[in-house]
């Protein structure tokens, strides 16, 4: 590993899984040495003010590499995820081709090797994510790969999906599920609801998701499998989940910041940059979402960041593929609509977004405590700044991005990853 | 509401051009006002040579994504009334199919300079998305489920020729809403214009939620039909059987088709309508269709006066604000006093142009 001089962060508010305390905090050699006061550095980053955290990690973004290198490469995206304070991201296997063996595994694994960012991928849970047969999840995980899922699609096979987790868990690993029942969402492009009906675009039901988690909660007591539930949406999902917890069964879930900043009355104008999978929901859903993460039974904001080209994003609205950026904009969105809504403090915002996904990835060197010893995965946010969305700047090389023009709070100002200060003063460092 | 709009912030440079989009943007007063230029173009169309100068000099673009005989042949047959040039723009004819973008596609057409783009598009939305990237006015001739305002426009202007105001008049609307642009535009235009709007169909035609209209619904067409003055039928498409959406025309002609025996029960005076084209013997009894109640010819006649209205009022006069920028510091009364003087002199140099 290439040696970084000691740095030192002052002065900033350390919030962690256990707690929050005033300090500095002195790096060397990709790891934290010193926590404590008046410690002295080569570098010298000043956190009055700042919160300084675990590196934020997010379980769920589409890097598009290999295959449509255009619109983000896993560079590009690394370095999209370092801005918004991520030091590890969660690949998605929706590649061309698929990520669902290990000579795939290993060149997106390399190239996240050479990113700002560390970067981890999911396999997929059948070849080519077609639903017909199990991907080669033990060589995968040979790899490191700890986390599978067809994300897309749902995995529709009752009987696959079994089998799936009964493979999985006796490796140990996790399956995550993109829910969705296709007989009910074939040829949808938004939320079946009040706008669906007025603007004459076929609408998806929220029972077309809630169907999928209802089986999986089944299968998943039948197995003993984990499951990890993706981007939920509805409220109904969101009460699955808490019941499902209740019982003590060993599932987890995320939500994206979409879903609980953006309705579906968004489509109104037919912009395509509003279209994604699951659809944005209703008011009512987004309540229910923004209850679910404050309560808990949704452990994590994962940001389901999905770049896609501007022409593609300029087809008539129920032919433009699904999918919105949000590795630059999550943060913020969670402070302004979660905090600042009154649903969450600031360290909850911290825990949905570093240290829970973290332990549901295995990534057993992010999401750490703030303590001599651990690997120096952190990023330093100052909540106060202000800031507007637009649509020019950022690091993804697509631009579809649903939140021009709205005004945010809370901005990363510097991001280490293994202890290289990757972004300074809201600056990508290579 | 969250509607934050990245479209609207990258194209607001483009400036608020006059277009048609759909009924809901047009207040009553608009409305009110575009069927009263239709009553001038009727009497126009009554005349030995047809045609006024209002709009010479004037390009007007029919740019069909989906094919449509019928309502392109009266758009165009409006603007050659209106002494518009016009250009044509079919799909089969074009480079759409080698691949080329909606955008690209007009910008092209734009770029060889036109006043108004008369489109057509299988999928909701897109002239919505194209009056972002022109400037040229843009008038929806029916987009996927969403749309087809000019239908509206001459179905209720035929229906208040036969029932005068359509003020607290009780009209039922049949058969497949949930795939229908002409139900949604007429929903809206019928109760923008004070009437009581009765949907009948099954559910599985109907919108998963009504909740965005004042309408009632009804699965009993019998119990429905002496209670209307308007009973409109929509087009029933086989396709709907293969989605299991009816068990089989045969059940849906005997539940929601209008036979002879459930036309009989209509009160004195009420119409029978219907946007073409039928199917006889499914929604429609063929008998039904040819009685002097049904006007469904009529609705056809009508559609060229609507939509030489409509062509006028937004280039000629550019009285109509149209896409939800209604807002205007005249009254409609002055309004409509303005656009009778401004219509009365276009069309006094009728006998010159000719």
């Amino acid at each position: 590993m290439i040696r970084h001089p000691d740095t030192v962060i002052k002065g900033g508010r350390l919030i962690d899984a256990s707690g929050e305390q005033s300090g500095d905090i002195l790096i060397s050699d990709g790891h934290i040495v010193a926590v404590g006061q008046d410690l002295q550095g080569e570098i010298l980053i000043d956190a009055g003010g700042c919160i300084v955290s675990p590196g934020l990690v997010d379980l769920h973004a589409h890097l598009r590499q290999p295959g449509k290198e255009e619109t983000e490469t896993i560079a590009s995206g690394a370095r999209a995820a370092v801005l918004g304070g991520y030091t590890a991201v969660l690949a998605m296997p929706n590649t061309t081709p698929t990520i669902d063996c290990a000579a795939v595994v290993r060149e997106v694994l390399e190239l996240g090797r050479e990113s700002v960012c560390d970067v981890h991928t999911t396999g997929a849970i059948t070849v080519g994510r077609a639903g017909e047969q199990l991907a080669p999840m033990a060589e995968m995980a040979a790899l490191g790969v700890k986390v599978f899922t067809d994300d897309g699609t749902g995995v529709q096979d009752d009987r696959l999906m079994r089998r799936a987790m009964e493979y999985a868990s006796g490796l140990g690993l996790t399956l995550a599920q993109h829910c969705e029942v296709n007989s009910l969402s074939e040829g949808t492009c938004m939320h079946e609801g009040e706008w669906s009906a007025r603007l004459g675009l076929p609408g998806q039901p929220s029972e077309s998701e809630e169907l999928m988690v209802m089986r999986d909660i089944a299968l998943a007591r039948l197995t003993g499998a984990k499951i990890h539930f993706q981007h939920m949406s509805t409220a109904g999902s969101a009460a699955l989940i808490a019941a499902a917890k209740a019982k003590g069964m060993s599932v987890t879930a995320e939500a994206a910041p979409h879903h609980f900043t953006l309705t579906d009355a968004c489509c109104e104008h037919y912009d395509a940059t509003f279209k994604v999978h699951p659809p944005l929901r209703s008011q009512s859903d987004l309540e229910a979402i923004k209850n679910a993460l404050a309560a808990g039974s949704l452990d994590a904001i994962a940001t389901d960041h999905a770049p896609h080209a501007a022409e593609d994003k300029e087809l008539p609205f129920d032919q433009a593929p699904p999918g919105m950026l949000g590795l630059e904009y999550a943060l913020a969105l969670a402070f302004s609509e979660l905090v600042d809504g009154g649903a969450m403090t600031e360290a909850e915002v911290l825990a949905a977004m570093s240290w829970r996904p973290a332990a549901i990835a295995g990534m057993d060197n992010h999401g750490q405590r703030l303590v001599v010893g651990v690997p120096a995965n952190l990023c330093v946010i100052d909540p106060s700044q202000r800031w507007v969305i637009d649509a020019t700047g950022g690091a993804s090389l697509s631009r579809n991005v649903p939140y021009v023009g709205k005004e945010v709070r809370g901005k990363v100002r510097h991001t280490m990853v293994f202890g290289e200060l990757v972004v300074r003063d809201g600056e990508v460092q290579r | 509401m969250n509607s934050l709009n990245a479209q609207e912030a990258r194209d607001k440079d483009r400036g608020q051009r006059a277009h048609l989009l759909s009924i809901a943007d047009l207040d009553r007063d608009e409305i009110e006002e575009l069927l009263r230029v239709t009553d001038t173009f009727v009497e126009v169309g009554r005349r030995p040579i047809p045609k006024v100068p209002a709009l010479r000099g004037r390009t007007v673009v029919m740019l069909f994504f989906e094919d449509s005989t019928r309502t392109r042949l009266s758009f165009e047959t409006a603007a050659k009334r209106l002494s518009a040039d016009t250009m044509s723009f079919s799909v089969s004819s074009s480079s759409l199919n080698k691949g080329e973008s909606v955008r690209d596609t007009i910008e092209t057409i734009e770029a060889m300079g036109i006043d108004a783009v008369v489109v057509r598009h299988k999928s909701s939305g897109v002239p919505a998305q194209i009056a972002r990237w022109t400037s040229a006015s843009v008038i929806n001739a029916g987009d996927g489920w969403h749309q087809h305002p000019t239908q509206a426009l001459l179905d209720a202007y035929t229906a208040r020729s036969h029932l005068g105001s359509l003020e607290g008049r009780r009209i039922a609307l049949v058969g497949d809403i949930k795939h229908s642009r002409v139900a949604r535009s007429n929903i809206e235009i019928f109760t923008a214009l004070g009437a009581q709007v009765t949907l009948v169909a099954p559910r599985t035609l109907l919108p998963a939620s009504l909740s965005a209209w004042p309408v009632q619904v009804s699965q009993d067409l019998d119990a429905v039909l002496p209670t209307v003055d308007v009973c409109y039928l929509l087009r029933m498409q086989q396709e709907r059987m293969t989605e299991a959406l009816v068990p089989s025309l045969r059940e849906y002609t005997a539940t929601y088709g209008l036979t002879s025996a459930r036309a009989d029960r209509m009160a004195d005076g009420a119409i029978i309508m219907h946007p073409g084209p039928m199917n006889r013997g499914v929604e429609i009894a063929s008998e039904v269709a040819d009685r002097p109640s049904a006007v469904i010819t009529e609705q056809v006649a009508n559609g060229v006066a609507v939509r030489s209205a409509v062509l006028f009022t937004l280039l000629g006069a550019g009285r109509l604000q149209g896409s939800g920028t209604a807002a205007t510091t005249n009254s409609s009364k002055e309004r409509s006093i303005q656009s009778d003087s401004v219509l009365a002199e276009e069309l006094a140099h009728a006998e010159e142009a000719t």
